[in-house]
C-alpha cells in the first residue's frame, strides 16, 4: 500500500496502478453550539484513518453495522464531502481537496448509487429528466439526442424505455433503484460507489439488482466500491472485502481469504449472522451475538474501538491501538489476538 | 458456506418487477403529482365550492364598475331621501332593500350598500392578495436562503423571524396607519386612498413573511438532506441548479397551500385595521369600515351590519375551505 508518485503513476499507466488510492482518510463532523456565533464543542469521528486501494475493474466490498461511517466514506470518495485528513487519488490524480469546479469534469468518471430508492429520485421530475440530467449537467452531446440516450439506458437496466415520461412514484423500489443505476451509468463512469444499493429492497429483488450490477460491470469494465451492512450481500459481487468498525477498517482481504479464514472477532460476529443454506450445517452453526450498540463516534472507545463489545478483550486492547497488519498476502487485520475461527 | 444471494443469473431476465408488460405500456404518459392532486381536488366538492366562490369574488372585484352601473348606484352618492329624517336610518323595512337598492342603504347618508360591498371586495382582495404576494416572496427567498446555506446566514434570518413574530403588530399597524391617515402630502408619489392601501399592503405583507419563511426553511432543511440533492451534486450541479431545479419544485405545494390559508387572515387583518379607522381612507368603501360605521346603529338597522359581516364570512370561509382541500390534495402521505 504505497502512495505512487505522479510520474511513477504515468510510467505505470495501463499497468497495475490502482484506480483509487486512499491513504489515512478522515472525516470529522464538527459539533457546534451557539445561536449566531457558533463554537465547536466536539467532533463526530465518522471516518478515522482509512487506507486502501481499489484496482481497475475490481469490486471492493465494504461492510459494517449502521453508523460505522460507510456512507460518509462513500461521500468522501465521490467528493460530496470535504475530507478532514488523508488523501484520495483517483486515476493517479490527487482529488482530496479539489474545488467544486475542479471536480466537475471528474464527475463523469466517478458516480454514486444511493441507498434509499425513494429519496434518491426527485419526486417532481420525470424519469426522462432524472436519467437525462447527467447529459445536461455535464453538457455532454449525444449522437441522437438526450431522449434516445435515456431510452437506451432504461432498456439497459431492464426498464421499459416508453416510461420516459413517468414519475418516480409510479415505480416499485426495485425499479427505482434501476433508475438510479441508469443515471449513474449515463456518462460511462470508471468507478461507481454503490452505497447499500439493495438494503432497502425485498430480498427477492436484491439478487436481481446485484446481478444487474454484476452484468453491467462486465459490460462496461466498471470498478465498484460496494457498501453493505451484511457480509452475505457483498460476497457474490466482491473481489476483496473490507470490514469497517467505527470509522476504521478492522480487516481487509481477498474474498476467499476473508470469508474462509476470517481473523478479526468483529468479522467472526458478522459472519456468524449469515444464515447457511445447508440445513444440517445451519443447525450446527455457531452464532456470536454482539451485545450492546455501536458506541458513539462522538466519543469512541480508546485503543481498539471494538474492545467494549469484544469477548476476547484483554488489558492491552484498552491501551494500545492494534495496527492493520498483513497476516497473509492480501489479508490484513487490526487485532492484538487475531485468530482463525471455524464457524461451521 | 454459501450466501443465500447466489441465485442463478437468469433471474435477471425473469424479473417480473423490472420488465413492465406490454398492456400497461399504452399509458406511457406519466401522471405527475400535480395531476394527481388536481384529480383529488376535483373530487373534493367542498373545496371546489370554495374555489367557485373565490372566482366569483374575483370577477366581482374586477368588474365592479360595470356591475355597479348595471345593478346599483355610484358608491359615494348620498340618497338622503330614502332615510327617516329624524332617526337618519332607512325609511323602508329591511334596511331599505328593494329592486333598486339590492342590499339597502346606509344610515345617515343613504349610500347604496350593494355598490359599496362590490367596491369593498376590490379593496379587500387587492390588499390581501398583494400582501400575500409580498410575504410569500420575501418568505420563500429568505426561507430557502436560511435552510440551504445554514450557518450564520440561517442564524441571522431565523433570529430576524423570531423578532418579527414577537412584534406587537397591531399596535405598530395602528400607529403607522394613524400617521398615514393624517398625512396630507404625498409619500413616494402616492397619496389619499392609494397611499393608505399601499401602506396596508406593506404592513400586512412585511410582518407576515416569517410565517412562510419558517415553513420554507423547515422544508428546505429536510429537502437538502435528500439523496436526490447529492445525486445532482455528484453530477456537478451548481447551487443555482439545486435551488431552482431540485428544491423549488418541491416547495411549490406547501407554499401554495400556505398562501391560500394566509389570504383570509390578511383579509381579516385589513378589515380590522379599517374597522379601527386606520385602514383604507374614507370615503373609499371597505368592509371593515362599513362594519365600524354600522356599530352606531346596529340595534335599529341591523342589515347594515349583517351585510358586510356576511361578505367577510363568505370570503374567509371560501379561502379556508379551498386551502384545506389543497392541503389534503397535495399531501404526499394521503392515499392515491
Ligand atoms: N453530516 C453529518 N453531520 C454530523 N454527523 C454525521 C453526518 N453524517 C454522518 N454523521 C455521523 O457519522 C456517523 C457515520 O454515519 P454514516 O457514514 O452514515 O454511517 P453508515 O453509512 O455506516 O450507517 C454516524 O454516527 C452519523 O451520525
Ligand atoms: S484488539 Fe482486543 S478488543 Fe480489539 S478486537 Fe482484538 S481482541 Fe478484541
Ligand atoms: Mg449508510
Amino acid at each position: 500500500m504505497t502512495a505512487t508518485a505522479p510520474d511513477a503513476a504515468a510510467a505505470l499507466a495501463g499497468g497495475s496502478q490502482p484506480l483509487l488510492q486512499v491513504e489515512g482518510l478522515q472525516k470529522y463532523f464538527p459539533v457546534n453550539r451557539g445561536i449566531i456565533f457558533q463554537k465547536q464543542v466536539g467532533a463526530v469521528k465518522a471516518v478515522d484513518g482509512l487506507s486502501f486501494n481499489v484496482n481497475k475493474g475490481e469490486t471492493l466490498g465494504v461492510v459494517g453495522e449502521t453508523g460505522c461511517g460507510k456512507s460518509t466514506m462513500g461521500r468522501l470518495l465521490t467528493r460530496l464531502l470535504e475530507p478532514s485528513g488523508g488523501s484520495i487519488r483517483f486515476d493517479g490524480r490527487d482529488i482530496t481537496h479539489l474545488s467544486r469546479a475542479g471536480m466537475r469534469p471528474l464527475r463523469k468518471d466517478i458516480q454514486i448509487i444511493f441507498q434509499d430508492p425513494y429519496s434518491s429520485l426527485n419526486p417532481r421530475h420525470t424519469i426522462g429528466t432524472i436519467v437525462g440530467a447527467p447529459f445536461r449537467l455535464q453538457k455532454v452531446q449525444t449522437d441522437s439526442g438526450v431522449k434516445k440516450a435515456v431510452q437506451d439506458l432504461l432498456a439497459l437496466v431492464g426498464l421499459n424505455p416508453e416510461h420516459y415520461n413517468r414519475y418516480p412514484h409510479e415505480f416499485s423500489g426495485g425499479q427505482r433503484q434501476r433508475i438510479g443505476i441508469a443515471r449513474a451509468l449515463a456518462l460511462r463512469p470508471k468507478m461507481i460507489v454503490c452505497d447499500e444499493p439493495v438494503s432497502a429492497l425485498d430480498v427477492s429483488i436484491q439478487a436481481q439488482v446485484i446481478n444487474l450490477l454484476d452484468d453491467l460491470q462486465d459490460e462496461f469494465d466498471l470498478t465498484y466500491v460496494f457498501i453493505a451492512h451484511d457480509l452475505s450481500v457483498v460476497r457474490h459481487i466482491s473481489d476483496r472485502v473490507a470490514v469497517m468498525y467505527l470509522g476504521k477498517i478492522v480487516e481487509i482481504g481477498d474474498r476467499i481469504s476473508l470469508y474462509e479464514h476470517p481473523m478479526h472477532p468483529y468479522t467472526h460476529a458478522l459472519l456468524s449472522a449469515v444464515p447457511v443454506p445447508d440445513p444440517v450445517k445451519e443447525s450446527k452453526r455457531e452464532r456470536i451475538l454482539l451485545t450492546g450498540d455501536v458506541p458513539s463516534p462522538l466519543n469512541p472507545p480508546p485503543a481498539c474501538r471494538f474492545h467494549t463489545r469484544c469477548w476476547k478483550a484483554q488489558a492491552i486492547c484498552k491501551q494500545v491501538e492494534p495496527p492493520l497488519v498483513q497476516i497473509q498476502p492480501g489479508h490484513e487485520v487490526a487485532c492484538h489476538f487475531p485468530e482463525e475461527r471455524v464457524l461451521v | 458456506m454459501t450466501a443465500p444471494l447466489d441465485v442463478e443469473p437468469s433471474a435477471l431476465s425473469a424479473d417480473p418487477d423490472a420488465v413492465t408488460n406490454a398492456e400497461s405500456s399504452k399509458a406511457v404518459e406519466g401522471r405527475s403529482l400535480k395531476q394527481i392532486a388536481w384529480m383529488r381536488l376535483k373530487r373534493d366538492k367542498v373545496a371546489l365550492g370554495g374555489a367557485v366562490v373565490i372566482v366569483l369574488l374575483i370577477l366581482i372585484a374586477v368588474f365592479a364598475p360595470l356591475i355597479v352601473k348595471a345593478l346599483g348606484h355610484p358608491p359615494n352618492d348620498f340618497h338622503e331621501d330614502l332615510l327617516d329624517p329624524t332617526l337618519l336610518t332607512p325609511k323602508h323595512k329591511y334596511g331599505g332593500i328593494n329592486g333598486s337598492y339590492l342590499l339597502g342603504v346606509e344610515p345617515v347618508n343613504g349610500r347604496d350598500i350593494f355598490s359599496r360591498i362590490v367596491y369593498g371586495a376590490r379593496i379587500s382582495l387587492l390588499t390581501a392578495f398583494l400582501a400575500t404576494v409580498l410575504s410569500v416572496t420575501i418568505g420563500t427567498v429568505l426561507g430557502i436562503t436560511a435552510g440551504f446555506f445554514g450557518g450564520w446566514v440561517d442564524g441571522l434570518i431565523s433570529r430576524t423571524m423570531d423578532i418579527l413574530l414577537a412584534f406587537p403588530l397591531l399596535v405598530f399597524a395602528i400607529s403607522i396607519g394613524t400617521v398615514i391617515q393624517t398625512a396630507n402630502g404625498a409619500v413616494l408619489g402616492l397619496s389619499g386612498t392609494s397611499l393608505s392601501v399601499a401602506t396596508l399592503i406593506f404592513i400586512i405583507g412585511f410582518f407576515n413573511w416569517p410565517y412562510i419563511g419558517r415553513i420554507v426553511r423547515g422544508q428546505t432543511l429536510s429537502l437538502r438532506e435528500k439523496e436526490f440533492v447529492d445525486a445532482a451534486r455528484s453530477l456537478g450541479a451548481s447551487n443555482g441548479h439545486i435551488i431552482f431545479k431540485q428544491l423549488l419544485p418541491n416547495l411549490a405545494a406547501p407554499v401554495l397551500v400556505y398562501s391560500t390559508l394566509i389570504i383570509p387572515s390578511n383579509i381579516l387583518f385589513e378589515a380590522a385595521l379599517s374597522f379601527l379607522g386606520v385602514g383604507v381612507r374614507r370615503p373609499t368603501p371597505s368592509w371593515g369600515s362599513m362594519l365600524s360605521d354600522a356599530v352606531a346603529t346596529y340595534s335599529i338597522d341591523p342589515i347594515f351590519m349583517i351585510v358586510p359581516g356576511v361578505a367577510l364570512l363568505i370570503t374567509v370561509m371560501a379561502f379556508n375551505l379551498l386551502g384545506d382541500g389543497l392541503r389534503d390534495a397535495l399531501d404526499p402521505r394521503a392515499g392515491r
